[in-house]
């Protein structure tokens, strides 16, 4: 599927998941099933899915606070006094973010990068937006593979810092690491010119998606739309 | 070959802005179709003269032309396609996410579109081997890969002339050779900046020495590299047991 359907689509159903109500318990249910079927539709298993989510565990942690600091009427929740409003901001930010990284974990997981960033082109997505985006995959190989040789060089002379006292030296190979990005910076802008770039990033690639495409990822928002209108009634 | 000018430097003269004068009174001419080594210490200016090629850097004093075409900046958009500059570092001149994309920069900024695109960059591929990479990423490819695609971005650019920046560096000795016979094999005007004497002797039949922002010496390179005055007084080395005149 033409990964610009693919961002629609995963976009308008997160906008329909946050726009459910708190306390529309079975819809979010629902989109549960409509995320595990997008799993095994898209190839991802289940372990993998949920060890990228890990990513939303500040996230989580925070909501996990809202029962304790909440005012308004207490429950008892395992022996513990809870705020009933706090608990339910808490469900509706784990279940809300859950539900939305798990779609942004998906649609990562079954779209190429660079398919992702020619997706976001064709939704006119700034080019400057995208151009940065792209570099930044490009290049964090490089910048990594320039920071583990810079690591290398310094426990070869027999410093390893670990600890909070020792971090000067962590901060002057931040700083070193920053000044030769830089440096590459100026001479990839060099090749580019040297390429006629003048200022902007040429579009590559016009594929349009087929109606067929369209449908078939428009499917998935509409399907939670049904979802929630009939929560609303 | 023909006798028209590829490339005409005349009374060029650089200074940095921080006052360093990188380059005095530079005249070079190279002729359509002649393979020409730059030779010379680190520092000689070489790497400021190849940024003027392509009007990267201005002349402050001179002037350059390539087949013709003077490099200003009302030209520079022609300038850069028939300019085609191929750096040390493939990873900065390999910045689009995939390779297909790269070779594709240069020809869609001149205005290439569709099956034509598509057209010459299978062609520029194919010119140095790498047809079958076309949408890998560049940072998965191998160092010799890459050096490859990266000249196969500057070929997709239909250039007058090919300007290579230190082509063997970091190469293994088999992706060295194979650079070196994608080089023979191309039908190009060539300026190759090198610190490898024996590369620049089997590839470049004319070699200029720099040195100090000046040319200071231009000729066959094999009897430049056999001249022992000008090798020392320029700081050239040829490896141990290399002798120019035996060789190749």
């Amino acid at each position: 599927m033409s990964p610009q359907c693919k961002v629609v689509g995963a976009f308008l159903f997160v906008i329909v998941v946050v726009l459910t109500p708190a306390d529309a318990y079975w819809a979010f249910a629902a989109y549960a099933g409509i995320v595990m079927l997008l799993t095994r539709l898209g190839g991802l298993r289940s372990g993998t899915l949920v060890r990228r989510l890990v990513i939303e565990a500040p996230f989580i942690a925070f909501a996990l606070f809202l029962p304790v600091i909440g005012h308004g009427e207490r429950v008892d929740v395992l022996g513990l006094s809870l705020s009933a409003d706090g608990l339910l901001a808490a469900w509706n930010i784990v279940a809300k973010a859950t539900i939305g990284t798990a779609v942004s974990v998906i649609l990562a997981s079954t779209t190429q990068t660079a398919d992702l960033l020619r997706g976001l082109d064709r939704l006119h997505v700034p080019r400057i937006i995208t151009g940065i985006a792209g570099f930044m995959v490009r290049y964090s190989d490089v910048i990594t593979g320039e920071m583990r040789r810079m690591k290398v060089a310094r426990e070869s002379r027999g410093y390893d810092p670990r600890w909070l006292w020792q971090i000067r030296a962590l901060a002057s190979s931040a700083g070193t690491l920053f000044i030769r990005s830089f440096e590459r910076g100026e001479r990839v802008h060099l090749a580019m010119v040297s390429r006629g770039y003048a200022g902007v990033l040429p579009m590559l690639e016009q594929h349009s998606a087929s109606s067929g495409e369209w449908l078939v990822a428009l499917s998935l928002p509409v399907a939670a739309a049904l979802v929630l209108a009939a929560a609303m009634l | 070959m023909s006798t028209q000018r590829a490339l005409e430097v005349r009374g060029l003269s650089y200074a940095y802005p921080d006052g360093h004068q990188a380059l005095f009174d530079v005249h070079l001419s190279i002729a359509r179709g002649e393979r020409v080594a730059l030779l010379g210490p680190n520092g000689a200016g070489k790497t400021t003269l190849v940024l003027h090629l392509n009007g990267v850097l201005a002349a402050q004093k001179g002037s350059v032309a390539v087949a013709e075409l003077p490099v200003i900046k009302e030209n520079f958009k022609e300038i850069r396609r028939r300019v085609g500059l191929v750096f040390q570092d493939p990873d900065d001149q390999l910045f689009m996410s995939s390779v297909r994309e790269d070779v594709a920069f240069g020809p869609a900024n001149a205005g290439i579109t569709g099956a034509r695109l598509d057209d010459v960059v299978a062609r520029a591929l194919e010119a140095v081997g790498m047809e079958d990479y076309a949408d890998r990423p560049p940072h998965h490819l191998s160092f010799g890969q890459r050096r490859r695609v990266a000249i196969a971005t500057v070929l997709a650019m239909d250039p007058e002339i090919l300007v290579l920046d230190e082509p063997s560096s970091n190469l293994d000795p088999a992706g060295r050779r194979e650079i070196a016979e994608i080089l023979t094999s191309l039908d190009l005007t060539m300026l190759m900046v090198t610190h490898d004497l024996p590369y620049a002797l089997e590839l470049c039949e004319r070699a200029l020495v720099m040195n100090e922002g000046s040319i200071v010496a231009d000729g066959p390179t094999r009897e430049i590299l056999a001249d022992a005055d000008t090798m020392k007084r320029n700081r050239l080395e040829l490896p141990l047991g290399f002798h120019p005149q035996n060789a190749f």
